[in-house]
């Protein structure tokens, strides 16, 4: 009887187990080993080289920049994305016809890929002929348009209102989720102790979707520490590394260099970022919101 | 002011309010559909008028742009691999996740959540940091430019978010439900297959749409592990695609939207399904 339910379990496990242990958390402890070789990922790795790379990736200016491009996504993620949703999910949220109609094309971005979104994107911004540089001619006629990805000052920026096209549907539809959970009771309560309308938002509703908030805060910041899909298609990294992130970084030196140990090491740096924020964010931020 | 008046100005405010909301709301519907619409439209141009007029209607409908790439072998057969890859990694992961989930969900023995723990681990970082070890692995494996190479770590990767949504919905199951069942000689295994599945197939249908999803657009591991033309799937071939005809807008814009309609047609059908997924997987993480 014993051994049957012990047999039950382990036979329950151990497909994923093993498929799970060998493409996902073995290569990251993998990861961590390569990242003490020089290696070209041919032959055997033998150069050991201890910190060498991880002192070459945090004193190489590309890195530094293509951390910072990560960071600077994931503040204006924060800032600008994560409020538009909230705004967009209390939009549409009742007494406004047609709200299902609405939801469902603000969501329709998040279901494409990155790819498409970046090849659409690309034409969108296209200096000549492109629908913003039409745009920018009808208005100041005359005049040449900017050519907002090719110029080391704006790509990000550029590149961010592409990410907040593709991603602010995701976050609306996590708060419209959060939204329905809140029992209407408490809002008319609030009404009838005569709060205004801004008042109960303020006071009731965005309070009690704390958790909602917390969490998309946690997802849009994982989310912006890897961005890789949309940045390739676009920009690859350019011009000049101005929208190079860690993951391009990555690709170009693990993949198309073939430097497998120095790759790595950018892997594990971006390891334990990823890793400590959600261990850091979890415990401190998130614990309230587990049972 | 009168009652009357005051019910008037109060009734063209909320006309007011109820306008702004329309407008904002049109504006950001507009926003997300422009580009969608005039990449479907400057698809049919000829490529100087794309790019002189990409705002307008074709002043003749070139639809020979469409029809290369319909006629075109590499589009379909990019189509099927995408197709078949989706289809098996999407029930690599309804299986191979469900089975863990049942375990952690209906079954009570010592260091259970520390196994739980254990699968859930992998949701803590990006796929990006393995990828480099995991390709020497499927290299080792003789998988790199096969479909399984991709399958496999999708499948993988799928693991952890979606035992836990399928943990969460498991445990929904009323425990009476159990005890009748083992009452009239149902093993955990019949149980499993012949209760639990059956039942849960809402919450199959979720995870199963969710991963098609992620599966169909994905671009980073094909593009590592994909290296002859003939496995591309639909993201490699669009950028390939765009390499070629760079220059051509009409024609890439063609293909791109193209591409959409099975991923639209799809979200239209499994909007649901696709929602009850990402809402489990994130309210539960």
């Amino acid at each position: 009887m014993l051994w049957s339910r012990v047999a039950t379990i382990a036979g329950f496990l151990m497909p994923a187990a093993l498929l799970y242990i060998g493409l996902v958390l073995l290569p990251v402890i993998q990861a961590v080993y390569y990242s003490f070789f020089r290696w070209n990922g041919l032959g055997p790795l033998q150069s050991f080289i201890g910190t060498a790379n991880y002192a070459r990736v945090l004193g190489d200016k590309v890195f530094r920049g293509a951390l910072a491009h990560n960071l600077t996504i994931l503040v204006l993620s924060l800032i600008i994305q994560l409020p538009i949703a909230l705004g967009l999910a209390l939009l549409v949220r009742h007494n406004l016809r047609g709200r299902a109609v609405f939801r469902t094309i603000f969501f329709l971005p998040y279901v494409l890929s990155q790819v498409v979104t970046g090849v659409i994107w690309n034409f969108v911004y296209l200096p000549q002929g492109g629908l913003i540089s039409r745009l920018y001619q009808a208005i100041v006629p005359g005049a040449t348009p900017p050519a907002f990805l090719a110029h080391p000052n704006t790509v990000l920026a550029a590149l961010f209102v592409v990410i907040t096209w593709k991603f602010f549907g995701f976050h609306m539809m996590l708060y419209t989720a959060g939204l329905q959970n809140i029992p209407a009771e408490l809002e008319e309560a609030a009404q009838i102790d005569g709060c205004g309308r801004l008042q109960t938002l303020r006071y009731i509703t965005v309070p009690l979707l704390g958790s909602t908030v917390r969490l998309t805060i946690y997802l849009s910041v994982l989310g912006s520490l890897q961005f890789f899909d949309l940045i390739w298609i676009m920009t690859t990294g350019g011009p000049v590394n101005a929208s190079e992130t860690m993951a391009t970084y990555l690709y170009k030196f693990g993949f198309l260099r073939f430097q497998l140990g120095y790759g790595s090491a950018v892997a594990v740096i971006m390891f334990v970022l990823c890793f400590g924020f959600s261990l850091i964010y979890q415990r401190l931020v998130m614990r309230r919101d587990f049972e | 002011m009168t009652t009357r008046q005051v019910q008037a100005s109060a009734a063209s405010r909320r006309g007011m309010v109820a306008a702004a909301k329309y407008a904002v709301a049109i504006s950001f519907a507009l926003l997300v559909l422009i580009p969608l619409l005039a990449a479907a439209i400057n698809g049919f141009k000829s490529n100087v008028e794309v790019l002189l007029r990409p705002f307008s209607l074709p002043t003749s409908w070139h639809w020979e742009n469409y029809g290369g790439i319909v006629r075109s072998a590499s589009f379909w057969r990019q189509l099927g691999n995408s197709t078949m890859v989706m289809l098996a990694a999407s029930f690599g992961v309804v299986v191979l996740s469900s089975m863990p989930a049942f375990v952690f969900a209906r079954m009570n023995f010592r260091g259970r959540e520390l196994l739980f723990n254990f699968f859930t681990l992998g949701l803590l970082f990006p796929a990006a940091v393995a990828i480099l070890p995991l390709y020497i692995t499927l290299r080792q494996a003789n998988l790199v430019d096969s479909l399984w190479g991709v399958i496999l770590p999708q499948v993988a990767f799928g693991l952890p978010g979606n035992i836990l949504i399928l943990r969460g919905f498991f445990a929904t199951i009323p425990r009476e439900l159990e005890e009748a069942a083992a009452i009239d000689g149902c093993s955990p295994t019949g149980f499993f297959v012949r209760v639990l599945l059956p039942l849960m197939r809402p919450a199959l249908a979720a995870v199963a749409v969710l991963t098609m999803v992620l599966s169909w657009n994905d671009f980073f591991l094909p593009l590592l592990v994909l290296n002859s033309e003939k496995l591309y799937t639909l993201p490699l071939g669009i950028m390939q695609f765009q390499g070629q005809f760079g220059t051509d807008w009409a024609r890439v814009l063609a293909f791109v939207s193209l591409s959409l309609i099975p991923t639209i047609g799809f979200y239209l059908v499994a909007e649901r399904q696709l929602i009850a997924g990402l809402t489990a997987g994130a309210v539960k993480g």
